[in-house]
């Protein structure tokens, strides 16, 4: 039972004038299985939080501890971190010139599995994930997100995350930007990976639209670097009525 | 306009591609449509066999304005002295005539005329020629292998690589060591005949290698240029291809790997003399390391009577590092409309440390991730060589570059 412990982290990032705090201290435990939805107004700290987790060197841990079944995250770099079973599916993915789609997806199944698949059943595992995502075949022969328009680039992730088949999954955004035919493509893909059971799911967002397609076990405001509150799904639907205000007005004032 | 009707859609690709051009680093690229050409009017002086002819350059002329003179080693202001610096072995398989001649040989110097001032200094200070003739009608099915290895000293060489009609024939030429060389290569191509020929710049730290190759294509002749440079302080190399009938077809491939501190210059120049040609350039280059400067020049003239013209030319690089410069200058001038096509694309790529941390996010440790990138960026190119041999030795070279620094 994979479980990812977070305690009282802080995380800076450098600024002019100096490291500015982002992550004020969050605890937060997500188990296999279960479904987190994070939540919070631009700003308070949630995309820090995923690629702090996934090990950017842009941020610097300051305080408090990460682990993975009691193994230190922290201390691993961001391709032991993956082949530990952290995956992030990223707000912004980068474009890799040079490198195709389908090497980049085989070189990263070998890496995380620790030996090649084999190519048959992987030729066939890939393309039947791509249909489930509606992604043309053309392109694994692509370069890396280049020249991908934004919905495809969060097709592609998904895509990534259902070969991977991580422990844990933290889904940064991955609802912004799209419509709603590819939200739901989208959501189809990550509820595949949920209903395996096998991972925990950390999905980051601003909106609580992706959240009637994928159902959260539960919701945790995020502001000012910190989770201010937890609860069940309920809590979303206070979210979508009545926004973000209260957590940000509490804030300033405390 | 005519001209404008028959250039691709792709003919002026936005400039970079694949994230920011590194600083410092010009993509620049034109298409020209004009009544008398420019490529020969902006070099310093005409073609000329004879060194006098060309002013010693002070650094700003439009053909040195990105080369180190202060590394040539006198090449470029006469100081240079020659003293045997090299030993060129040639092995050939049967059916091949290997000479060498004096500076009176008629074929010497027949493939075209030295076009700037350590081209006719080669010309001007050589003494002996080398000359690999392959019989009309013979298909060689064994490479000519010319190993030109520095020891040390400075050179003036002259080679001339002379094709039948209808001969068939591949020819590697290999340069090792340390040594600084001025050179011209001659490649008479008969009517008819097909040949590649692969020049592979491996050469020591601190070796100078300025070189223009010739070809003068025959009637409906086929020319592979294949330039691999990786070695030397300075390389600077000048392949040119003229047609002497119709009907010919000539590639120009090439790949760099520019470490710390190199300079490596091509310069390519098709001229377009005879009607129904083609020709196809690509070079692609990675960079490392601070003041790794790589310079492309790409110079394509189609001549009014070269209608039914077909032309394309490319030019990628990728930064794999900071402090890495590229130069990369396309340049197309057509002087008929009645062309099949023409196009030119220049764009310089850096990889960075987004994508080192996607790839890493995904599993791929650091070194692998580079190696990725940079065989995925060479991949399309090796293929296009056709020689095995010569494929695997440079992804294995590749691989050498990769971990110097990893």
């Amino acid at each position: 039972m994979a479980t990812l412990e977070i305690n009282d982290l802080h995380v800076t990032v450098d600024a002019e004038g100096g490291p500015r705090e982002i992550l004020k201290g969050v605890d937060l435990t997500v188990k296999q299985g279960e479904t987190h939805a994070i939540m919070g107004p631009n700003g308070s700290g949630k995309s820090t939080l995923a690629y702090s987790l996934a090990g950017h060197p842009k941020y610097t841990i300051t305080g408090g501890t990460v682990t993975l079944d009691g193994e230190d995250v922290l201390a691993m770099t961001v391709d032991e971190r993956a082949r530990a079973g952290v995956f992030l599916a990223m707000q912004y993915p980068v474009e890799v010139p040079g490198v195709s789609v389908s090497n980049f997806l085989r070189t990263s199944a070998t890496a995380i599995r620790g030996e090649a698949p084999k190519l048959r059943t992987w030729v066939k595992e890939v393309k039947e994930t791509m249909e489930n995502l509606q992604i043309d075949p053309a392109f694994a022969e692509r370069n890396v997100n280049e020249g991908f328009s934004g919905g495809e680039k969060k097709r592609h992730e998904i895509l990534q995350l259902e070969l991977l088949k991580p422990r844990i999954a933290i889904l940064d955004e991955t609802d912004s930007g799209l419509d709603v035919d590819a939200l739901r493509i989208v959501s189809e893909g990550v509820n595949r990976v949920r209903e395996t059971g096998t991972v925990g799911t950390l999905l980051i967002t601003h909106y609580t639209r992706i959240l009637r397609y994928i159902k959260p076990d539960f919701v945790h405001v995020f502001a000012q670097g910190r989770i201010a509150e937890s609860g069940g799904a309920e809590l979303a639907d206070k979210l979508e009525n009545e926004g973000y205000e209260a957590y940000v007005k509490g804030g300033a004032t405390a | 306009m005519a001209e404008a009707r028959n250039a691709p859609e792709d003919a002026e690709k936005a400039p970079t591609q694949g994230g920011t051009t590194p600083a410092g680093s010009t993509t620049t690229g034109a298409i020209a449509v004009a009544a008398e050409s420019t490529v020969a009017t902006r070099m310093s002086a005409p073609p000329s066999y004879d060194v006098g002819d060309f002013p010693v350059p002070h650094g700003r002329e439009e053909e040195w304005r990105f080369t180190p003179l202060e590394r040539l080693r006198g090449l470029h202001d006469g100081t240079a002295v020659a003293d045997g610096g090299i030993r060129v072995d040639v092995v050939a398989p049967d059916g091949v005539t290997q000479e060498t001649v004096g500076r009176d040989d008629p074929r010497v110097g027949k493939a075209g005329v030295p076009a700037d001032r350590i081209a006719a200094q080669a010309y001007s200070s050589f003494e002996k020629a080398s000359v690999v003739s392959v019989p009309k009608e013979t298909v060689l099915t064994e490479p000519v292998r010319v190993a030109v290895h520095g020891q040390g000293g400075t050179a003036f060489a002259h080679l001339v690589v002379e094709l039948g009609a209808f001969a068939e024939a591949v020819v590697v030429l290999d340069h090792t060591g340390d040594a600084v060389v001025a050179a011209n290569v001659d490649f008479l191509v008969g009517d008819g005949a097909k040949l590649t020929v692969v020049s592979v710049q491996d050469w020591d730290d601190k070796a100078v290698h300025v070189a223009q190759h010739n070809a003068r294509l025959g009637r409906d002749a086929s020319f592979k240029s294949v330039v691999v440079t990786f070695g030397g302080d300075v390389v600077r190399l000048h392949p040119r291809v003229e047609y002497a009938g119709p009907g010919g077809e000539a590639e120009l491939f090439g790949l760099y790997f520019t470490d710390q501190g190199q300079h490596q210059e091509h310069r390519l120049f098709v001229d377009h003399t005879a009607p129904h040609c083609k020709s196809d350039v690509a070079y692609k280059g990675a960079l490392q390391g601070d003041a790794a400067h790589a310079v492309w020049i790409g110079d394509v003239l189609i001549r009014a009577a070269a209608e039914g013209t077909d032309t394309y030319e490319m030019n990628r690089n990728l930064v794999l590092t900071d402090g890495a410069r590229v130069d990369s200058v396309p340049n197309l001038e057509i002087e008929t409309g009645e062309i099949a096509g023409a196009g030119h694309a220049s764009a310089t790529g850096r990889f960075d440390d987004e994508q080192l941390f996607y790839l890493m996010a995904r599993g791929i440790p650091e070194s692998e991730a580079r190696r990725l990138v940079v065989r995925g960026f060479f991949a399309e190119l090796v293929q296009k060589i056709g020689l095995p041999d010569v494929e695997e030795r440079l992804l294995a070279k590749i691989e050498t570059e990769l971990e110097a620094t990893v």
